[in-house]
């Protein structure tokens, strides 16, 4: 009955062909292993040059003395309009949010719609007047824009890309990205996680809220507008979309080759969000966030950076939550609640619920 | 959330595994059955807190892992068909099967949708008329209430666009098969929390007294884990080899009656295969009487090619806890969780990937809980 | 498959058969339908187990406490047997 096999018998060679190489699944597009594949695979060889090489969310051009960030970003989610937002918000936000990233302030937007035939006029107006409206409250402007159709089936009602273009102020030393992080840095997130996630799967999975799980979508810019004048010593800004808190650290301690130590006491998860993660089997580190991101900064700036950001109202909740070391490099650890340790790994792909 | 969270609490903990330090005085091996409880353990870090002396090994309780290859490449000739809506737990989709999983199947144009409820299923059929609804009913003894009313709410609306592949398995006759083998290294178990909840905990006398090996009914949660080691670890250094319950608050000796009847009327006991252990007697459950209309794999009739497991996938030494999974020589090498060779890599509750999430790739090293009063080792 | 949360019974709707018994479950806030066909002797303020949609278990809130009881005893044990550290 036992499968004795020893050691020695093990022929290493695998006669299962993988299907995942020669086509496109939708892990691909799940921010974590295998899109990192693809773009290390795919897109780098073709396009590869120093700039993109950075792999930092906006990329950093010199022009005439000064320093513009570039970025862009697509959005294609279901439901498109969901608790707290819709894909609108989401278009804006997200750019800006890339250029803050960078330590851009955020200056001018491109808006690319692809529409399905079909879809309610009203439903593109209610988009069209969230971007409206994000765009006011971000301080951009939309610039120039283009439009396609395609035919019902081939679209998910409206697919979006924006692009963007932000200016470096004069106030920002050096460059913000994952090569100035420093073993000893901490580690703070700008608010609580996963609301975004959730939001968007309450939806789909029809669950009901005694008071609703509203997506966290916003401008991050005036925090981190507020760290820079504050003469913070940023080394890294990175938003925690796709993939979660999780998935961010991961590129960065794997770019860097440092371990990031993270506290599991100290990271904040709203009860409800918590409550829907335990319900549907999913972790909240891996859950996506539209309007959080997480700050690397040296240790004997981590009060006043925190003091900074709980000022601003779309980081007040602002919390350290762990700290750079060195080793195990390329790795995230986490002490659990009940004081163990444990690997947080990067997804393969998407998330996926569980029951066992 | 309440009767969750408190069984979560870092000072009961460190208690519960000071408790365990004190009582040790030799190695012990335990296997916990549930993959539920292998998650918890793994991602919470609790062996860092046992002493050395305690080995822990990672049962066959991951009904994922132990689904036959040939039961997931049917699934996925299902799935292809044009008129069929195919549904499933998420845990399922990843499964390698001879040539693809589930997931393969739908990124290649199948319609695979994930459920959280058998019911869900059953409301899909219900609207849609026109095409067809087939339910992967997986799982252990834990999920088979839920199936079976979904096979009985059928029956009893008249819905004829339902039907169910089922793979269930049963855990004692697995537990069984493990202890009577000659490899057997396990001394004590916990046994799976919620299985319990719904056939009690009546079946494991006989075990415990021909195998002479304690077996603790344990819950889910840390403090649960941890106090069903404590109790194993009791009985194992007091010689005795009793069924006993942690899992009080859930978990009665004779189990969820209305949930055992309706099991019975729909589902009969039958041999089965487990991916990695082979046939094992009486382990499964398949559709019965008036239910049988609802059975999948009469409804689609097999063509499919024998199936081939991979000749490196060690899976069956790791479902009976002999080897652990970064002893296979291609663990997280040529075995990955985006390129598995074996359901263990797969399944979030396989004892390979969980090895692989949450870092078990070199034997850290264990410290004792810095507590007060704690006698130092 | 063993994945239960427990959740706070707020409302029954009973529709006929048993196997139809339905309420409204509250998991730290949020609200979701599960069938109720295996705790006929759930009430509305009790907190059951929910697999895949469906109550297996009403908790025993007594039982719930035996591992915090014991942890005191042992706690207090410890203050007698002189164990707690200078």
């Amino acid at each position: 009955m036992a499968d004795a096999k020893t050691m020695t018998e093990f022929n290493l060679s695998c006669p299962v062909p993988r299907v995942a190489d020669d086509r496109i699944v939708l892990a691909h597009g799940g921010g974590g292993r295998l899109t990192h594949q693809l773009i290390e695979k795919i897109f780098m060889p073709a396009f590869g040059n120093p700039m993109l090489e950075q792999r930092h969310d906006g990329a950093v051009l010199p022009v005439n003395g000064s320093r513009l960030a570039f970025t862009t970003d697509s959005f294609v989610v279901r439901p498109l309009i969901f608790p707290g937002g819709s894909i609108g918000d989401l278009a804006i936000y997200g750019t800006v949010n890339d250029l803050a990233m960078c330590g851009a302030r955020p200056l001018y937007l491109s808006a690319g719609f692809i529409l399905e035939e079909g879809l309610e006029m009203n439903t593109l107006r209610t988009v069209v007047t969230s971007m409206q409206q994000a765009a006011a409250k971000a301080g951009v402007q939309l610039v120039t824009g283009d439009t396609k159709v395609v035919d019902k089936g081939k679209g998910d009602g409206v697919f979006v890309n924006t692009s963007g273009i932000g200016l470096i102020e004069t106030n920002v030393k050096g460059t913000i990205g994952p090569a100035a992080v420093q073993v000893g840095d901490a580690v703070i997130v700008s608010g609580d996680l996963g609301r975004h996630g959730i939001a968007i799967l309450s939806v789909r999975e029809g669950l009901e809220f005694e008071s609703p799980i509203l997506s966290d979508t916003a401008s991050v810019w005036p925090t981190v507008e507020a760290l820079l004048n504050a003469g913070i010593e940023i080394h890294c800004l990175r938003d925690l979309t796709r993939g979660g808190l999780a998935t961010t650290l991961n590129e960065i301690a794997s770019d860097r080759d440092i371990c990031i130590k993270l506290e599991e006491t100290l990271i904040p998860v709203q009860e409800t969000v918590q409550s829907a993660c335990e319900i549907l089997g999913l972790d909240p580190l891996y859950v996506a966030n539209e309007g959080r991101f997480a700050v690397f900064v040296p240790a004997a700036q981590a009060e006043a950076a925190l003091e900074v950001m709980k000022k601003v109202e779309v980081s007040q909740g602002s919390v350290r939550v762990g700290k750079v070391e060195e080793t195990p490099g390329r790795t995230v650890v986490l002490q659990s609640r009940i004081g163990g340790n444990r690997v947080v790994d990067m997804l393969s792909g998407e998330q996926l619920p569980r029951i066992c | 959330m309440k009767f969750l969270s408190e069984y979560r609490d870092q000072k009961a903990a460190e208690q519960l595994a000071q408790q365990v330090w004190k009582k040790v005085t030799r190695p012990w091996t335990i296997m916990e059955i549930c993959g539920g409880q292998t998650h918890t353990i793994v991602k919470s870090g609790l062996e860092d807190l046992l002493p050395r002396d305690i080995t822990l090994v990672h049962g066959p309780g991951c009904p994922v892992c132990v689904t036959p290859i040939d039961l997931i490449d049917k699934a996925v000739a299902i799935a292809q068909r044009p008129e069929v809506i195919f549904c499933s737990f998420g845990d399922m989709l990843r499964v390698p099967g001879s040539t693809k999983s589930l997931f393969d199947a739908k990124a290649e144009g199948a319609d695979v949708r994930i459920v959280y409820s058998p019911l869900d299923a059953l409301k899909l059929a219900k609207q849609n008329p026109s095409r067809q609804v087939v339910f992967f009913a997986v799982g252990f003894e834990t999920t088979a209430p839920a199936n079976a009313m979904a096979a009985w709410q059928a029956d009893h609306d008249h819905i004829d666009n339902f039907s169910l592949l089922v793979s269930h398995v049963l855990v004692p006759p697995a537990m069984e098969a493990l202890l009577s083998s000659s490899n057997c290294v396990v001394q004590g178990f916990l046994a799976a929390g919620h299985v319990c909840t719904i056939m009690g905990y009546e079946e494991y006398f006989p075990i415990a007294e021909k195998y002479q090996v304690p077996i603790v009914v344990t819950g889910f949660e840390p403090l649960d884990i941890l106090e069903g080691i404590l109790m194993t670890v009791s009985q194992l250094e007091e010689g005795r080899h009793e069924v006993e319950n942690q899992y009080v608050r859930a978990t009665r000796r004779e189990g969820n009656r209305p949930a055992q009847e309706r099991i019975v009327e729909v589902f009969e006991v039958v041999n089965r295969q487990w991916r990695g252990l082979g046939e094992i007697p009486s382990s499964g459950f398949q559709l019965r009487g008036r239910f049988k209309k609802y059975d999948a794999n009469r409804r689609y009739p097999s063509s499919v090619e024998p199936a081939r497991e991979s000749p490196e996938c060690i899976s069956g030494l790791i479902l009976q806890g002999i080897k652990k999974p970064h002893e296979c020589p291609a663990f997280a090498v040529k075995c990955t969780p985006e390129n598995p060779l074996g359901a263990p890599m797969v399944s979030s509750e396989g004892a390979c990937a969980a090895y692989y999430h949450y870092g078990r790739r070199q034997n850290h090293d264990r410290v004792q809980p810095e507590l007060s009063g704690t006698p130092s080792r | 498959m063993c994945l239960a949360v427990p959740g706070k019974v707020v409302e029954i709707m009973d529709d006929g058969d048993i196997a139809f018994r339905r309420g409204r479950v509250d998991f730290g806030g949020i609200r979701k339908e599960i069938n109720l066909a295996y705790v006929p002797e759930a009430e509305v303020g009790k907190y059951v187990l929910v697999h895949v949609g469906f109550a297996i278990s009403v908790i025993d809130e007594d039982e719930a406490q035996r591992v915090f009881k014991y942890l005191e005893e042992m706690g207090g044990l410890q203050e007698e047997l002189g164990e707690i550290p200078q």
